[in-house]
């Protein structure tokens, strides 16, 4: 138990996905323009991270041993699919929620973190309670990294920001700052 | 030079500066930012990638009278995960060390846009010929990037390139750039001096425009 908590924990602050990994970096400058759609697109990520997590689990156990080769290959086939399969059972019970996700839902597909989500947790060998773990701490410190960029880009639109700096620039240089301050938990526990 | 080696050398040279996929596009950050922290490192992945790009443009523009429509994305996907597959043993095979440093960022090759992008925007729509070299154009851009990034953060952070020592024992290494924090602030840096330059060429077009308004 107590194990579970330290990877939830590390997955979510110390290894921040986007923060100190760098996975999921097109949807973090892309689409952190606004905290409302930061928000609803880290939940949908995370709900996909854990789908995902078990389905590498059960690859991982039933079929990679057999065939390591097709790694890289499986997993995408099988993350590509269950994103069409969540989008089709999203809109046929809950409408709502399918709009309000819209279009970044198939989008996740082609995020980098939840391939490397796949293979991070099979390099490290995770059962299936800790990959279930690491798959949730991890959508969550995406969502927090999302957020915290949405909510500092949102204030700087209302400043006086040079026109030379505007745009990539200055979100990338916001992210080497909020890495900065995200490199203080890497103190939480020794055995990171 | 005849028409249609123009236009190859068109198709090249534009992934280099005009439409270079890291600086201008702002494409395949997450490969680009993760394994920069050593000239050494960037050069392997761009090396990967330009293999990986080439091929599947060459295979996709090859097949692209075969592959439905509706069903292209997840062909072009499958593609080029057969690609880094191939990359992924190779460079197991021939350099275990660079391997081991790289990690699981050679597989995440699969998802890096820029990738996709160009099957999707060019080589699925030209010939093979164009096709790779488009495809090499713009992963030699890419490689570009990646190594100016690599070098930058590997002299500053480290104090060496390619791991030979540069300053000797008085430098005192930055090392804040060869961790995380440090992709971020160089890479903003370097798009930083993009646009200044962008702007600057802009400025320069407009005053050419209004001396050629005012001299007739």
């Amino acid at each position: 138990m107590q194990e579970l908590f330290w990877i939830f924990i590390s997955s979510m602050l110390i290894n921040n996905f986007v923060l100190t990994y760098f996975l999921g970096i097109c949807p973090f400058l892309g689409v952190s323009n606004s905290l409302e759609t930061s928000f609803r697109l880290g939940l949908a990520t995370t709900f996909v991270m854990l789908v995902t997590a078990l389905c590498a689990w059960v690859l991982n156990t039933y079929l990679l041993i057999y065939a390591p080769y097709l790694k890289v290959i499986s997993f995408i086939v099988v993350i590509a699919s269950t994103v069409q399969f969540i989008e089709m059972l999203i809109k046929k019970l809950s409408p709502a929620l399918f709009r309000a996700l819209g279009i970044f839902l198939p989008l996740i597909t082609t995020n980098c973190a939840i391939l490397g989500l796949a293979i991070f947790s099979t390099n490290r060998g995770y059962g299936f309670a800790e990959g279930i773990t690491y798959a949730l701490g991890a959508g969550l410190g995406f969502t927090i990294a999302m957020v915290l960029l949405a909510g500092l880009r949102e204030e700087s639109e209302l400043s006086d920001v040079p026109a030379l700096i505007e745009g990539t620039a200055m979100n990338l240089i916001i992210a080497g700052i909020l890495s900065m301050a995200f490199m203080g938990f890497a103190g939480l526990f020794s055995s990171a | 030079m005849t028409e249609s080696e123009n236009r190859d050398y068109n198709e090249f040279i534009k992934g280099i500066w005009r439409d270079n996929p890291v600086f201008v596009q702002v494409l395949g950050m997450c490969p680009m930012l993760a394994v920069t922290n050593s000239a050494i490192n960037a050069i392997a992945m761009g090396g990967a990638t330009l293999f990986v790009l080439v091929g599947s443009s060459f295979l996709v523009a090859a097949f692209k009278k075969w592959i439905p429509k509706q069903v292209r994305i997840s062909c072009f996907i499958i593609i080029i995960a057969t690609f880094v597959t191939i990359a992924d043993y190779t460079l197991l095979a021939l350099v275990p060390v660079v391997h081991k440093e790289l990690g699981a960022f050679i597989p995440l090759i699969v998802a890096n846009c820029m990738i996709l992008g160009r099957q999707e925007a060019f080589a699925s729509k030209n010939t093979v010929r164009l096709a790779v070299m488009d495809a090499l154009g713009m992963s030699t851009g890419f490689v570009i990037a990646l190594f100016t990034l690599g070098a930058v953060r590997e002299i500053l952070g480290a104090g060496s390139l390619f791991g030979i020592d540069l300053f000797g024992a008085a430098w005192e290494p930055w090392v804040i750039m060869i961790l995380p924090p440090g992709g971020f602030l160089t890479l903003g840096l370097i798009l930083l001096v993009f646009n200044w330059m962008t702007q600057r060429k802009q400025m320069f077009m407009e005053k050419v425009a209004e001396a050629q308004r005012s001299d007739s």
